[in-house]
């Protein structure tokens, strides 16, 4: 039984947030449509709240998000109380949202076409297109339509004017945004409105598209958008069906690929940490990033999990994009990375936006990158070689590349840096930094011996790998408190000291790691049984993606399987009524917290259903498998 | 009447045209795409409309280059600003008598009158192209006056 309320009876139960400022949905309300290159935010109500065209870190064009007054929103709601119930159409990223209320119901269909759908091959297509539909299934049902478009992120005031049987028009610099509605819209000085009683079989049709590059495309509203809409599922569907997971919580499973899917920027194959920025990971505070960029963190998390589950093209685009991506700077990493592989943009502050629930300030651009993160090394490395373990193929370009970033290690490996979490308080010596550097050795090292690595000095790679292991059992073991330690010869805990086990640095069910564990479940864990990633003054959720890690730590070794389960039961609880997650979880009413949804937490999921499925069918972790076991299952995946 | 002369000059004047007009669309002055739209007469196929545009577009300027030449030739003055001027002239009527005529005569064009079928969905271009941004008249008068000039100063040395 999940612990929060859903959208229908939420009015009855009031959160610490929602007293704050009333008027904002929670961060868990909202849904997500996409077509590969941008995403949508649908809250529970109905409203689109949230849209960056023509790609996921360009502009907004409706930011209420982030600031109900002037961010502009696109809502299609009930104009009285209603209740609600949500859900994708199954193994499809087409949302669904049923209003009841005493006099009728209806059902609103949102979705956004992908262009690369075969469907479409032969045909007109917009560049960017929202396609929304709402037919009343019973009674009637009386609907307002408030169209508000506010250009970046709310600054600029849009002119929209009518084009008779064309629909509604407005041009943000080079883009021209087109609105087509089967009901008569009334401009006013805020966008367009419309307020429409929708009897039982009546249905309204509506194509919001944006061009940029040549003169737009304009859908009719007939029934050829019934088709669109049928073709979108069916083509989700097919790709949803694809996945190679027969285990425990395929729904779960196969929910989280298609989000991770949606954030997936097709035209280079990066795939975006979140599609929203400065949702806050703790209300009214100041812990506000933009995710719209590729963290190279992860890579080796996601290339496991798209591999494991068949999505090789996904995969294979991914790792291609991350060692295109990089070329420029190589054999240094930046941590981040924009979609097409450029640096970021310089981290600024939209002081007049009001910021989600009043959480300054909302920031666009991301400071950590310029930050050194030494572990990217070891999860870009890690990724390549777990998709060579699986029989994909490294060319020479790759295989100096891979021993370039090798070599960078050497050198560099003994440097304090900022870490995973990428506080801006200075550098560390990191233990998680240091186990990816071994991670980078070791997988180095394996890869040579295979001899998939030509040109490598292995040797000295192997030679390295000890000394980092060595350090690590040295000095990032505090034997006083009996536990591995964040920081080299430090006294505090985080949660990434899990992975110990998940890089294969240590036995999961070794004395230190099973201590450790302890340690972090007393230091770490909250009331409700999930972890938080650390323990510092500024009081955050608990982090989604550490239980996740807990449940594959479980699951690989340092508990039983039933205990694997329970972690896993206990995360899942957590999910919103579409199965997604961000990135964080408050400890006291369950709500989401920071960006929306989060692919990091989706990918982490994956991982540990994948690692609670392996260990009932008594296999072992594929990145660990010894090489015939490898074999064997490379062979699998490629028939 | 030089036909060498006319074939070459009007060659690469359309080429120059045909580069401005991306140029200008690729700086995002413009969302006119003239071979997208020429393309767009015999086929649904975006990438195929583009390059069959191309080539129809580039064909479409040679030939039509010839009237630029029987100009220069009936007024005997073929230099680069005479040929500016007819190319602007030319934009003008484009712009003007063309872009109306568009809806009517594009299979594929929509109207302010019908609106978007199942045959007809591409935005209609408007007065002065104006639809496809507001520097849309700008960009195709230098590139008709930079075609004119083009084709008027190489008729003259090829002459």
């Amino acid at each position: 039984m999940p612990l929060r309320p859903n959208v229908s009876e939420r009015s009855a139960e009031t959160s610490p947030s929602q007293k704050v400022a009333s008027s904002w949905p929670e961060i868990h309300d909202y849904g997500i449509i996409g077509d590969c290159r941008s995403a949508a935010l649908v809250s529970g109500s109905g409203s689109i709240d949230w849209l960056c065209w023509p790609r996921f870190d360009a502009p907004s064009i409706f930011a209420a998000l982030l600031d109900r007054e002037r961010g502009g929103r696109w809502s299609i709601s009930p104009a009285g109380p209603a209740n609600v119930k949500r859900q994708y159409i199954p193994d499809s990223n087409i949302l669904e949202t049923h209003f009841f209320s005493s006099s009728g119901s209806a059902i609103l269909t949102d979705m956004m076409p992908g262009a690369a759908n075969a469907f479409y091959r032969n045909d007109f297509l917009p560049d960017h297109e929202i396609i929304r539909k709402v037919i009343c299934d019973s009674g009637e049902l009386e609907f307002d339509i408030d169209f508000s478009p506010v250009a970046d992120y709310g600054r600029t005031k849009v002119q929209i004017r009518e084009f008779g049987k064309l629909g509604l028009r407005f041009t943000v610099g080079r883009g021209a945004y087109w609105l087509r509605s089967s009901a008569p819209l009334l401009i006013t000085d805020k966008g367009a409105h419309a307020r429409v009683v929708l009897r039982r079989g009546e249905s309204l049709r509506f194509s919001f598209s944006y061009s940029e590059e040549a003169p737009a495309v304009l859908r009719p509203l007939d029934l050829s958008l019934d088709a669109r809409i049928d073709h979108s599922v069916a083509a989700w569907q097919q790709w949803g069906r694809r996945a190679s997971y027969d285990g425990a919580y395929r729904n779960e499973v196969v929910r989280s690929a298609l989000a991770l899917k949606l954030l997936t920027y097709a035209p280079s194959g990066a795939i975006i940490a979140a599609p929203t920025t400065s949702l806050p990971e703790r209300i009214g505070g100041d812990l506000n990033w933009d995710y719209r960029y590729c963290w190279l963190r992860d890579a080796s998390f996601t290339i496991r999990a798209l591999l494991e589950l068949g999505y090789w093209d996904e995969a294979e685009d991914f790792l291609d994009w991350m060692l295109q991506a990089t070329r420029l700077t190589q054999p240094k990493l930046r941590i981040l990375y924009s979609l097409y592989g450029d640096k970021a943009p310089v981290e600024r502050e939209l002081a007049y936006l009001s910021g989600y629930c009043e959480s300054r300030p909302v920031r666009i651009g991301n400071a950590a990158r310029d930050q050194l993160q030494l572990d990217v090394y070891g999860e870009v490395v890690d990724a390549a070689a777990q998709f060579a373990v699986h029989g994909g193929k490294l060319d020479r370009e790759m295989q100096k590349a891979l021993i370039g970033f090798g070599n960078y290690v050497v050198r560099n490996w003994d440097q304090p840096d900022e870490g995973i979490w990428e506080p801006r308080s200075g550098r560390e010596n990191h233990t998680h930094s240091r186990l990816l550097c071994w991670t980078a050795m070791d997988r180095l090292v394996r890869l040579g011996e295979r001899g998939m690595l030509r040109g490598a000095p292995i040797e000295r790679y192997r030679q390295e790998s000890n000394l980092i292991r060595r350090q690590i059992e040295e000095r990032a073991w505090n034997e006083q408190i009996q536990s591995y330690v964040s920081v080299l010869d430090g006294q505090e805990l985080d949660a990434s000291l899990l992975l110990l086990s998940w890089y294969g640095f240590a036995e999961a069910g070794s004395p230190r790691m099973r201590s450790t564990y302890q340690a972090i479940r007393q230091q770490l864990a909250s009331a409700n049984g999930l972890l938080f990633r650390y323990r510092k003054e500024k009081i955050e959720g608990t982090f989604a993606l550490c239980s996740c890690w807990e449940a594959e730590y479980l699951a690989l070794g340092g508990g039983s399987l039933a205990e694997a389960h329970d972690r896993f039961a206990d995360l899942i609880k957590y999910k919103n009524d579409l199965g997604l997650y961000g990135e964080e979880i408050d400890p006291t009413t369950g709500a989401a917290l920071g960006n929306f949804p989060q692919a990091f937490t989706h990918v982490g999921l994956i991982g540990a259903a994948l690692s609670i499925s392996q260990r009932e069918k008594g296999e072992q972790q594929l990145a660990h498998r010894p090489p015939a076991a490898t074999q064997q299952a490379t062979s699998q995946v490629r028939s | 009447m030089n036909w060498p002369s006319w074939l070459l000059s009007g060659f690469l004047a359309t080429l120059a045209l045909s580069t401005l007009l991306a140029t200008t669309q690729g700086l995002g002055l413009t969302r006119m795409n003239l071979p997208y739209l020429i393309g767009t007469f015999v086929t649904t196929q975006r990438e195929k409309a583009r390059f069959y545009g191309f080539l129809i577009h580039l064909l479409n300027g040679w030939i039509f280059s010839i009237l630029y030449v029987l100009v220069f030739e009936a007024r005997h003055m073929a230099n680069w600003w005479f040929g500016a001027l007819i190319g602007l002239a030319q934009a003008l009527f484009v712009l003007t008598v063309g872009m109306s005529l568009m809806p009517g005569i594009h299979p594929r064009m929509a109207s302010e009158q019908h609106g978007p079928n199942a045959n007809r969905q591409l935005e209609p271009p408007g007065f002065m192209a104006l639809h496809y941004g507001i520097q849309t008249p700008v960009s195709i008068f230098i590139a008709h006056a930079v075609f004119g000039a083009m084709l008027g100063s190489l008729y003259q040395l090829a002459k």
